[in-house]
């Protein structure tokens, strides 16, 4: 297996600009590819390497590199490895190839992304209903620009609470004049 | 679709002086002009009580036939079946869960409330008949519980429909559940349990709450 794996890398290094590949274990391993290159290394992969699985579909946002990281996680059930593909695209223009002809699945996912990151993702069928938030107004609510408790505390009223310091409490109790 | 359409061809709000409409009627907005046609326009009313003798009576009855509409919002949903089942067996205080809002007359709130979920809270307390009570399970359906910072969960629900009890825990045993309805039983023998009539007499003021919060309201405004 893990000398399948290596025969792997080699052949995608030649013929994909893949960088940075992390072996976290002998069948598991992550990589980075450009934008442009990543359908078609997707593609590459479940056609041909036999990863025909699409485990997962997510996305990191790296405010400080102002970049947004798109992971997709593939299987192949022949040996049993996975493979993870990361792309880094820019937080300004968060625009990304649509892999939903390769799996239908996949606009499920890209849905998801394009509510919760503001990810657009063109071509992908359903892309401006609403996913899980109905009649959502707000940013999207996953970017970590987004204060949840800011807009929490401006939209909701919250229940007042009773707090009782078991110090000041016993002291009052036992020396009510001091 | 229902969007599409709703959102493309805005449909013409009546103005508040309309032939058909007064203060005793709403315009269910939120709906098409077609739909509106489907839904009652009448708002709820506080039913007046009887002479004491009668209430007293009435409410022993209410009492003793609490039908369950449980509204699994959340993991306090999981505490109703062995309260259901053999081992806590609520049938023998004449209790039982009802499929549908309209046969039930406590509506058990059972974890977080998030918006979408809210939107679905009000449809179905609405479509209770009454006598009807609420009972909110678990912190989160108290104060947000865990939740409490989250952009998506209501912190307060009592803003939004009138809750009789409400039963702490994260998750509450269903020993504490059977504890609750014991109270509920007794606030409603006492004639303490006016959720219901709350709701009709502040009903602008629970309309303008739950509107503030919904913010695609294609619904009936009283769903009845």
């Amino acid at each position: 297996m893990v000398g399948c794996m290596e025969q792997l890398y080699n052949e995608l290094q030649m013929r994909f600009p893949v960088t940075g590949v992390t072996r976290q274990r002998e069948n598991l391993a992550f990589m980075y590819i450009t934008p442009q290159h990543a359908v078609s290394l997707i593609t590459h992969l479940r056609d041909i390497c036999g990863f025909s699985h699409l485990v997962l579909m997510t996305c990191v946002d790296w405010i400080e590199e102002e970049q947004f990281q798109v992971t997709y996680l593939l299987h192949n059930y022949t040996d049993h490895t996975d493979l993870g593909i990361k792309i880094l695209i820019p937080r300004e223009l968060p625009v990304m190839d649509s892999i939903h002809h390769l799996w239908e699945q996949a606009r499920t996912y890209q849905r998801e992304l394009h509510e919760m990151f503001g990810l657009d993702f063109p071509g992908s069928p359903g892309m401006e209903e609403p996913f899980i938030l109905e009649g959502w107004q707000g940013p999207p609510v996953m970017r970590r620009d987004f204060d949840t408790k800011k807009y929490s505390d401006e939209t909701y009223s919250h229940r007042p609470r009773e707090i009782h310091e078991p110090e000041q409490h016993m002291q009052q109790q036992m020396y009510p004049e001091d | 679709m229902q969007e599409d359409k709703s959102s493309t061809q805005v449909p013409p709000v009546p103005e508040y002086p309309d032939w058909r409409k007064d203060e005793h009627t709403l315009t269910n907005a939120g709906l098409s002009l077609e739909e509106q046609e489907w839904f009652c326009d009448a708002r709820p009313k506080a039913i007046p009580k009887s002479a004491a003798i009668i209430e007293k009576f009435f409410n022993w009855c209410r009492s003793h036939s609490l039908w369950i509409l449980a509204f699994g919002t959340g993991c306090g949903a999981i505490e109703l079946r062995p309260l259901l089942t053999a081992r806590y067996d609520i049938s023998r205080l004449g209790m039982q869960p009802r499929p549908t809002p309209r046969q039930a007359s406590v509506f058990m709130i059972g974890g977080y409330v998030s918006i979408k979920t809210l939107k679905r809270i009000v449809r179905s307390y609405e479509q209770m008949q009454g006598p009807k009570f609420v009972v909110a399970v678990c912190s989160c359906a108290i104060n947000g519980g865990m939740y409490w910072d989250s952009y998506n969960t209501v912190k307060r629900i009592d803003e939004y429909i009138p809750v009789d009890v409400y039963i702490t825990g994260c998750m509450p045993r269903p020993e504490a559940i059977l504890v609750g309805f014991a109270k509920l039983k007794e606030l409603i023998m006492a004639g303490k349990a006016e959720g219901q009539n709350l709701y009709a007499e502040k009903f602008d003021w629970y309309k303008a709450n739950q509107k503030q919060i919904i913010k695609d309201w294609n619904m009936p405004d009283y769903n009845w």
